[in-house]
């Protein structure tokens, strides 16, 4: 039996769970297309990782975010669990400072008792000091949502493609779809940089570039406008953290600026909101009045933030804003075989298991044939962290594999064996490393382990130590070697 | 569990010397133990001249320095262990300290009497000093261009511009330069260079190199390496002159604009940190807050000199062998270093009066002709000139200080000729 | 033919007074010295005007060493000059472990009367580390 192709553009959070999705079943081929050098580059790198509870999406004006936001909060917890994603599912508090911003909570909680989100209470002052000892004292109401989580973003995209490259997806990194062939009724084959590609199917999860990849198919009614957000992140060790996910009351753009703590540990605020014009796709520059916007919003929302002389990093995301707001879940209105998953901002990681699951009811409604696999597996385990695992633990790791007594990253005591995993499972970049280890994350920012996974990577893959990318394409460590331009 | 009197964890210069000299003062356990597989520390891909002038009394390499003092511990017979990462410190009580360390044979745990922590800085990194722009590769560190080039003999571009002047940033710009990159410009916030007049000359002058004063560099342009910079000119208080940003085109951008001891095991332990040195407050014998463990190099002030180091490392040994024979170190009313005009810091912090005690301290701005006094002492000493990159180093004798009454000892910096106003 | 004067400003760096000083030559030589506070001084500029030089400093690449490379340096200053073909001269050059400081690598490299010389040695490659 001839197995019916698809393919899905994209492998950050929304294409890795369609990919996920998708591989349970055993009559197709799925390919997973992705530009950039590694998955999750794009939108999934750089956000606020939050696993929203779903109050904030209005369910006339947004209904595809509405939906889904909620479902998808639910499913995580499984999904988080046998995939061995890190999640903390600490809640969230909307923070009210004035009469208007309590209105805004009670508005919130109508709308969240309408998306069908549990647990919503308006909570007084007391409460909310006890639920975080560092909430500003000027607050007066806060919405709690017992529901809401944080993530490690990029961790579950990277997860989610192990899962499904086990599970028979086939992946292709570095490969840029350049144009979609059709016959007049339905979809014959993609046109890469590195060759093409017969399809029946094409998923068009494209993130920022989703509205390119739908005009190669003449769609253009949605155009993806680039919306950056700046963050501010503090070592681990910053004080005061913040025990929940806080929020101020919401503007219309955007939720504002957060106050959280990521699930490793280190305080987190962002992002601001800018809107770049339509070609800026790759515009993730930090801006002094973007960072000192954030400063002053988070300021608001707690007592007291850590000295900035605590940050260890600045950086900026960019979310796929879509015309008219709403997440573009459907297929293509004349031509079969090509779906749009577009515009998926926030709340985007939060809805991606529930949106991944539409892809095959559409499949299905458009006349494909699915059948599910009796063998899949649904179970991917983490990498070991050797600095999470108890001393006893940790003996047994060092004696099973003896790089595991190799500290790599000083700061974050990321091993040998742990850098060797990473890039057994994927990684071809220090970046890839980094994002799977955490080498290189704390205070010193990889002044001391950048080399060193380099050092690594180039044994690993063969290659000369120079040609160690440390990100995309043409981000090479070297040059050459060091006597390379005096030869010229 | 392994037990010791005295547990070095750091085998750069001063840990290097401390051991020697604890091996010296007769200490009879002791151990050294460091992360990489080789001793030294920073010193071995420092490959230029200018060590030990005061310690050899010689003109050495990094790595030839390092030669030296491995040879004089090879000698000795303590426990060195390398490629063994230090993770954790315990304190169980006055005379017992717990070092946890994990290394390719497993984790060891060692019981000591004293510790001296001598691990060294690490570099401040764009992050910290507030570059903007975008995060693509292309930027190091000066020291991790250092490692990349001198240790794995690999060339990271080929136009370079480097922020800050200190010794370490023109030093790199010369070995760029040397190797055939072309350095568009040392980039130096201040309106005067960081680094020695003698590193202007041989470093910058010799190979052409711009050095850009009184300039920053405010962001970084480039998607997966480094296409430009963005550069402006200050004015005097340091903030950006309208209409003056300019781009410099590069593929590499070179960061050398500070150092920053790392002393989170310290931390950790709950030790007393001096918010301007950023590292432990100590005592005459270099004893942090916690009894019986002691910091020195450049984890407890970064040094311009690694004769400086050195000269820590033993006086650290000193402390430790005080505390190991005498049981402790004996009960005494510190007095405490303060501070006036133009001095960023005094270290030790805390003195006893009991015995000499060599004191390193920066000022924080330039001056020329002016004396420090030590006001309780009455002890005045000219200098030609001040830069706060030019540590001040200066002994105080026994006797001096056995004339101090009270509680502290003032340091300050007045105009030669000019009477010290109280 | 007309003798030429001509006026040579220098920064001493023989200490960290860093002394401005003002040498007049006449031809290939020194008519006077101005502006240095020592005698050191004097004889740091004047070996700068008729013929600065140098250390050089750099690493090779070593085949089967620890370490993947070996530092080196010229055994004596070289003429300003000569650097830019020594290290071309070098950039030429392999050598293999083991080798220990003070080890010569190129004698009177390009009739320098300066050997280049190991100062930092690479023991033979421990089985266990291996680098590209």
């Amino acid at each position: 039996m001839n197995k019916e192709k698809i393919a899905i553009i994209g492998a950050g959070i929304i294409g890795a769970s369609i990919a996920r999705v998708l591989s349970r079943y055993e009559n197709i081929e799925i390919h997973l297309i992705e530009m950039e050098t590694d998955v999750g580059w794009g939108v999934s790198k750089a956000n606020t990782a939050i696993l929203h509870a779903g109050y904030d999406d209005d369910p006339f004006l947004y209904p595809n975010r509405a939906k889904y936001c909620v479902r998808g909060n639910y499913l995580w917890r499984k999904w988080s669990k046998q995939l061995q994603i890190r999640t903390s599912w600490n809640g969230s508090l909307v923070l009210s400072f004035s009469k208007e911003d309590e209105e805004e909570l009670y508005n919130l909680l109508e709308r969240g008792e309408r998306n069908g989100v549990k647990g919503l209470r308006i909570i007084e002052k007391r409460e909310i000091q006890k639920l975080e000892e560092n909430v500003s004292p000027n607050v007066t109401l806060a919405l709690w949502a017992p529901t809401a989580g944080q993530i490690s973003p990029f961790e579950a995209v990277a997860a989610l493609v192990e899962n499904a490259v086990e599970n028979g997806v086939i992946l292709h990194l570095e490969t840029k779809v350049l144009d979609i062939v059709e016959d007049g009724t339905r979809i014959t084959k993609l046109v890469t940089n590195n060759g093409e590609i017969e399809v029946d199917w094409v998923i068009n999860a494209a993130g920022l570039y989703a509205d390119y990849i739908a005009k190669l198919v003449g769609e253009e009614d949605f155009k993806i406008t680039p919306r950056k957000g700046e963050y501010f992140l503090f070592n681990d060790r910053a004080k005061p953290k913040v025990s929940r996910i806080l929020f101020p009351a919401p503007k219309p753009k955007s939720k504002g600026v957060v106050v959280t703590t990521t699930v490793d540990g280190n305080l987190m605020i962002g992002p601001n909101a800018t809107d770049l014009p339509e070609d800026e796709k790759e515009n993730r520059e930090t801006t002094q009045e973007g960072l000192e916007e954030v400063w002053r919003e988070a300021s608001k929302l707690v007592k007291n933030l850590p000295s900035k002389s605590e940050v260890i990093k600045t950086f900026a995301g960019l979310r796929p804003e879509p015309t008219g707001g709403d997440f573009v879940i459907r297929p293509h209105n004349s031509l079969l075989g090509f779906i749009n998953v577009a515009g998926i901002r926030s709340p985007g990681i939060t809805s991606a298991p529930a949106i991944a699951y539409e892809v095959p009811k559409m499949l299905l409604h458009l006349g494909a044939r699915l059948i599910l696999k009796k063998n899949w597996n649904p179970i991917r385990r983490r990498i070991v962290k050797f600095s999470r695992s108890s001393n006893r633990r940790k003996r047994e790791l060092i004696a099973m594999n003896p790089l595991y007594g190799n500290i790599v990253c000083q700061c974050e005591m990321v091993t040998e064996a742990e850098v060797v995993e990473a890039i057994r499972r994927g990684a071809k970049t220090v970046e890839g490393v980094k994002l799977r280890t955490r080498a290189g994350m704390g205070k010193c920012q990889g002044a001391f382990c950048r080399i060193k996974i380099a050092m690594i990577l180039s044994r690993e893959l063969k290659i000369k130590p120079w040609q160690v990318k440390v990100k995309g394409t043409g981000s090479e460590i070297g040059v050459g070697d060091l006597f390379s331009l005096l030869r010229k | 569990m392994y037990s010791y009197d005295l547990v070095v964890v750091g085998g750069g210069a001063s840990g290097i010397a401390a051991s020697i000299k604890a091996k010296e003062l007769g200490i009879k356990k002791v151990a050294l133990i460091d992360e990489k597989n080789y001793l030294g520390g920073v010193l071995p891909q420092c490959i230029h001249s200018g060590f030990g002038l005061v310690y050899f009394k010689e003109d050495l390499t990094g790595p030839e320095f390092t030669e030296k003092l491995a040879q004089k511990v090879m000698e000795t017979d303590l426990d060195i262990y390398t490629s063994t990462f230090v993770s954790k410190i315990a304190y169980r009580d006055y005379f017992e300290k717990l070092v946890y360390a994990v290394s390719k044979h497993g984790i060891k745990k060692f019981k000591t009497k004293t510790i001296i922590y001598s691990t060294g800085c690490r570099e401040r990194n764009i992050y910290e000093i507030g570059i903007l722009g975008n995060r693509p590769s292309g930027v190091f560190t000066a020291g991790e261009a250092q490692t990349l080039m001198d240790i794995y003999g690999v060339m990271p571009g080929r136009e370079i511009v480097i922020v800050g002047s200190g010794d370490i940033g023109l030093i790199m710009a010369r070995r760029f330069a040397l190797q055939g990159a072309n350095v568009k410009a040392v980039v130096e916030i201040m309106p005067y260079p960081g680094g020695l007049t003698r590193n202007i000359v041989q470093c910058l002058n010799d190979f052409n190199i711009p050095l850009l004063l009184n300039h920053s560099v405010l962001r970084v342009i480039g998607k997966n390496r480094v296409e430009e910079v963005e550069v402006c000119k200050l004015d005097e208080n340091r903030k950006c002159i309208e209409g003056s940003k300019f781009r410099i085109k590069c593929d590499t951008l070179v960061i050398s604009a500070g150092l920053v001891p790392r002393v989170e095991l310290l931390e950790d332990l709950g030790v007393t940190i001096d918010p301007i040195t950023k590292s432990a407050v100590v005592n005459d014998r270099l004893e942090t807050s916690l009894p019986g463990v002691f910091v020195a190099g450049n984890s407890l002030v970064v040094n311009d000199l690694v004769d400086y180091a050195v000269e820590q490392g033993e006086m650290a040994a000193q402390g430790a062998s005080e505390f190991i024979f005498n049981k402790g170190i004996n009960a005494v009313l510190w007095k405490k270093v303060k501070l006036n005009g133009n001095i960023r810091f005094f270290i030790p912090q805390l003195i006893s009066g009991e015995k000499a005690v060599t004191m390193y301290g920066r000022v924080l701005t330039p001056e020329e002709n002016v004396k420090l006094k030590v006001s309780e002492i009455n002890k005045e000493i000219p200098f030609v000139r001040v830069r706060p990159s030019e540590m001040i180093r200066l002994k105080l004798s026994k006797d001096e200080l056995s004339s101090a009454r009270g509680e502290s000892l003032t340091f300050s910096i007045f105009k030669r000729g000019a009477q010290l106003g109280e | 033919m007309e003798n030429k004067r001509k006026l040579v400003k220098l920064t001493c760096i023989v200490c960290p007074i860093g002394c401005e000083v003002e040498v007049v030559t006449e031809d290939d030589n020194i008519v006077s010295v101005k502006g240095n506070k020592c005698q050191n001084g004097e004889k740091y500029v004047r070996g700068e005007v008729i013929q600065p030089r140098r250390l050089v400093f750099t690493v090779l690449k070593c085949k089967n060493g620890s370490m993947p490379t070996v530092a080196v340096k010229t055994s004596k200053p070289i003429p300003k000059f000569l650097i830019s073909d020594v290290m071309k001269y070098l950039s030429n050059i392999e050598v293999s472990a083991p080798l220990k400081v003070g080890n010569v690598i190129v004698q009177n490299i390009l009739n320098s009367g300066a050997d280049i010389v190991v100062t930092r040695g690479v023991d033979l490659l421990d089985q266990s580390q291996k680098h590209n």
